[in-house]
């Protein structure tokens, strides 16, 4: 497709006397997605230069998490990234796991898969409905929140709560899949896949919207492994790096699904990746359900979960474990462990060291989007004022994971 | 009585009352109900359910109670006006945006005159030249609002809009050549009367839209500008540059503004009207009855203006609605695409009309077409 | 206890996975940087070599750049505080490569005394700001950054929250109110690496 619209990295300065303007966006604004700032000097509508500030909402993650035991963690980890919560629950429990060497049993992982997949739908969901809203597409927006809220009904269905869900246990999950859910999971996926289909209509043939976002926001192959990119926006750029296929977690290698790329790594990919992997992650749920396993959905490894209430009040072993487990918290074996999971924007890393007592020496998350606010000026400085809002949409910035 | 008949057949007597129905009974309630119709156009695409909490008890009158609220509300309101501002041009920049969106009124007639009675404010030889001039105040409204607040967006915003406004009346104004070509006059009542003629016989009404197609499309995209509208809202953008212009306004001015942009709607919808779809006639409505192959349906004089009327309203209720539908099916375009679109596309493609529309009359006038 | 890089350091930690095999990279930077190779391990399954300080950017940039190791991805870095222990901090840098599918988790141990290592910003863009972070939440200075001001925290931040002898409910003294100047001369003034909470607005007036 031909755009006249030649980039605007070409302008030269003005040569009359005019002065570059420097506008704080943020960190209220609305296009901030919470509370970042950024720093621009504009040559007329040109972004010439670029600061981001972040640390707005700095919640001391970390100081917090290694003050309390690895269980009460898990709620934490919730606020993290408050689009797609399941996910973060899953990677810490499993990097705790890692430590303990426990596993789930296989239901358990199914039904995390499935939540986890259900979260990242959410969160594509919004991302791109919010990258639609901010070219001025507010009708795709409300579309893709009201498919979102299907899936939160949903989430709400199984964990209790839309975002706080606090699902995921070490060694297992809070509960199994509730009865009927599994039928009214189908019938919302229905419906979460006409809107998205529906949304796609409205834009993905519009020539505005084509125009606000082709081109806009490139950052190259080499740039973007080098800023560290992972998910959506590193297979933008057409490096099929998925967690999920590299390093196969919980049972993703028994599902077929596949990873889109884009070519370019402009705004549209990222918006037409993310668009697919809704699609992929349906389909990963609708295999999730079929190979569903029966059996228990939490481990009986007595170090990480608490006995039956029948063993704690007849025998001496249990009325111990369950002690330990509510006063001491579990105690993982000193050592180190790593685990990433794929998360709605890349790779959601938690780095857990233990020295063998009951609260971590360290619980680090590693924040996909950290790396991309980092790389927004790069992404920005060139372009006009407006396409400032669009590329920070489609890096999906959560605040609560980027700034802990 | 006979006084009374004087007064009230006093021209400018008669042209006050008609700028208090037209204005304050038509235009000033449309304005106002298109707020609330946008809001709940706007929820029914986008599948909610729209405002319905204001209520008077138990009467909610599915939302109507909000424009009693929101009147209220804006009218008791802080009016805060902020230290760096200039007060004084401060102040006055809404009225700027209201009179320039009243005006448009002047000229439009809402129904064919009976005798020597007019249903138009007047009209003016210049007749839409009039129009023209005074809408381009409409920028000075934005520029000046921009400018006073003293706030970086709001000057974005201005000087958007001040370069859109002004790109966009240039080709505004020749898409609109071609109209005043083929009715041979800038005069409203001739341009609205020519269009009640007829084409083969009695068929196809000889409306604007019909004898300039493309004109029609122009014309329309660039009010849809003029009115800073989506897709052409860079302006306000609300993403990137918050409000725009109006972004450091609250309570009643900020309202003013509103009410500016939904009474444009109407004003540029009743253009849109008169210019290209029959002003206020109803196809195939005569003077004396419906008329069509020869066959009468004969009505009396007032049936006739008050169908013109009705015409007339439910014609511009139509093109508000288009407006705001608009507005929730498309993005936003950049301001350098709207640049873009307004002096490499479309001003090409107004003066290629222009052209067509030349050859087109002389080809008629030189072989008596 | 035969792993416990917690209280005895990665030495002990590797002797038993020393006496199997050691995986590939490991076996690959233990040929090349012998010396530089303090300790390694495989615990939980993450490859980890533990290296010396002095001359870690040589290792860096044989990992990033040699087509055996070809980490194209730096995951992440950050420091863990090891307190009552003698080289008390260790800065963490995990790696990936996509190419090779494999990862490596380098550790660096670093003294108390002169806390400072070598900045591999310039190998990957991403650990300008994991360094910027680390360095405002451990007091951990990387040589060669070319801009370590606070990212998370704000100007005048007393402390390093990460350390382990810094309270968890430890209140920070106010800030005082900044003055806002009236006219900003936006040529000069505007540093784009200064950064500042009020990077505008924090010059001191001059009427």
């Amino acid at each position: 497709m031909e755009t006249t619209s030649a980039s605007p990295r070409h302008l030269k300065p003005l040569d009359f006397g005019a002065e570059p303007m420097v506008v704080e966006l943020g960190p209220q604004h609305p296009a901030m997605h919470g509370i970042t700032r950024f720093q621009c000097r504009l040559d007329g509508e040109v972004v010439e230069e670029m600061v981001p500030d972040i640390g707005y909402l700095h919640r001391g993650f970390e100081k917090e998490a290694e003050a309390t035991n690895y269980i009460k963690i898990i709620p934490y980890t919730d606020r993290l990234n408050y689009v797609s919560p399941l996910i973060n629950n899953v990677g810490y429990v499993m990097a705790v796991e890692k430590l303990f060497g426990v596993e789930a049993p296989r239901r358990a992982q199914y039904a995390r898969v499935i939540m986890s997949e259900i979260s990242r739908v959410t969160d594509h969901l919004t991302c791109n409905g919010a990258s639609a809203m901010e070219v001025g597409a507010m009708t795709v927006f409300l579309w893709f929140i009201k498919a979102r809220e299907y899936l939160w009904e949903l989430v709400e269905e199984v964990t209790g709560a839309r975002l706080t869900t606090n699902w995921t246990r070490i060694g297992g999950n809070a509960n199994d899949l509730p009865y009927g859910f599994l039928s009214m999971l189908e019938e919302r996926l229905k419906k979460v896949e006409e809107a998205v289909n529906e949304g796609e209509v409205l834009i993905l043939r519009n020539k505005i919207f084509i125009d606000r976002l082709k081109d806009v926001g490139i950052l190259s192959r080499e740039r973007a492994l080098s800023y560290g990119f992972t998910g959506p926006m590193i297979r933008a750029t057409g490096v099929p790096y998925d967690l999920r296929r590299a390093d196969p977690y919980l049972v993703y290698d028994e599902l077929d699904f596949e990873i889109p790329v884009g070519t370019v790594g402009d705004c549209f990919d990222r918006f037409l990746v993310r668009q697919e992997e809704i699609r992929q992650s349906i389909r990963i749920i609708r295999q999730a359900v079929d190979k569903l396993p029966p059996g228990d959905y939490h481990c009986r490894d007595r170090r990480v979960w608490m006995p039956e209430k029948y063993e704690v009040f007849n025998s001496i072993e249990g009325l111990i474990d369950h002690f330990k487990i509510v006063m001491e918290g579990p105690k993982p074996p000193p050592g180190e462990a790593y685990m990433g999971v794929e998360g709605g924007n890349g790779e959601l890393g938690f780095y857990v060291v233990s020295d063998g007592s009951g609260h971590p020496v360290k619980c680090r998350v590693r924040p996909p989007c950290f790396n991309f606010v980092s790389a927004v000026p790069e992404m920005t400085i060139g372009h006009y004022v407006a396409d400032i809002v669009p590329i920070f949409g489609s890096i999906n910035m959560i605040g609560g994971e980027l700034e802990r | 009585m006979t006084l009374l008949f004087d007064i009230l057949t006093n021209p400018a007597v008669q042209a006050i009352l008609k700028i208090l129905v037209i204005v304050l009974g038509f235009v000033m309630i449309v304005g106002t109900v298109l707020t609330l119709m946008e809001r709940k156009w706007s929820s029914a695409v986008q599948d909610r359910i729209g405002p319905n909490r204001a209520n008077l008890g138990r009467f909610r009158g599915r939302g109507t109670v909000h424009l009693a609220a929101d009147a209220i509300k804006s009218i008791f309101k802080e009016d805060t006006i902020p230290a760096h501002a200039d007060r004084l041009i401060f102040t006055i920049a809404p009225f700027f945006s209201l009179f320039a969106a009243m005006v448009v009124w002047a000229i439009i007639p809402v129904a064919a005159p009976i005798g020597s009675f007019t249903f138009q404010i007047t009209d003016v030889n210049i007749g839409f030249l009039l129009v023209f001039a005074v809408t381009s105040l409409g920028v000075y409204g934005a520029v000046l609002a921009g400018w006073s607040s003293n706030n970086k967006f709001a000057i974005l915003g201005a000087t958007r809009s001040t370069a859109q406004m002004l790109s966009y009346e240039i080709f505004l104004g020749l898409s609109l050549v071609g109209v005043f070509m083929v009715n041979g006059s800038v005069t409203v009542s001739t341009v609205v009367a020519n269009q009640g003629q007829y084409w083969f016989g009695d068929l196809i009404p000889k409306w604007g839209v019909i004898t300039q197609p493309l004109a029609f499309l122009m014309f329309f995209t660039a009010m849809l500008a003029e009115m800073k509208r989506l897709p052409f809202d860079a302006p306000e953008g609300e993403s990137e540059i918050i409000a725009g212009y109006f972004l450091e306004y609250s309570g009643m001015r900020w309202s003013a503004f509103m009410l500016a942009e939904y009474i444009a709607i109407v004003g540029a919808s009743a253009l849109t009207v008169t210019l290209f779809f029959g002003g206020y006639h109803v196809p195939w409505l005569h003077a004396d009855g419906f008329e069509l192959f020869g066959w009468l349906l004969p009505l009396p004089t007032f049936i006739v203006a008050t169908l013109q009327i009705l015409s007339f309203i439910v014609k511009v209720l139509f093109f508000c609605w288009l407006v705001i539908l608009i507005r929730w099916t498309v993005p936003r375009f950049r301001f350098d695409q709207i640049m873009e679109l307004g002096w490499k596309k479309m001003l090409p493609l107004a003066l290629a009309n222009l052209l067509i529309t030349a050859v087109w009359l002389l080809a008629i006038d030189h072989w008596h077409l | 206890m035969s792993q416990d890089p917690a209280t005895g350091g990665a030495a002990s930690a590797a002797a038993p996975a020393a006496a199997a095999q050691p995986p590939a990279l490991t076996r690959l930077l233990l040929e090349r940087f012998g010396d530089r190779v303090l300790s390694h391990h495989t615990q939980h399954g993450d490859e980890t070599v533990s290296i010396r300080r002095e001359g870690m950017l040589d290792v860096f940039s044989f990992l990033k750049d040699d087509p055996r190791c070809a980490f194209e991805l730096m995951i992440d870095l950050t420091a863990v505080d090891y307190l009552p222990r003698a080289p008390r901090f260790e800065v963490v840098v995990h790696l990936k490569s996509i190419g090779k599918n494999h990862r490596l988790r380098v550790k660096i141990p670093v003294a108390e005394q002169a806390p400072e290592v070598d900045s591999i910003q310039g190998l990957w863009v991403a650990a300008n700001w994991y360094e910027r972070e680390c360095h405002e939440m451990y007091g951990i200075t990387f040589k060669g950054h070319p801009n370590l001001a606070p990212l998370l925290l704000y100007d005048g931040f007393e402390g390093y929250p990460l350390r382990k002898d810094y309270p968890k409910g430890y209140q920070q003294p106010l800030v005082p109110m900044r003055p806002v100047r009236e006219r900003y001369d936006y040529g000069e003034r505007f540093h784009p690496v200064k950064h500042s909470h009020a990077a505008a607005v924090t010059e001191p007036t001059e009427g």
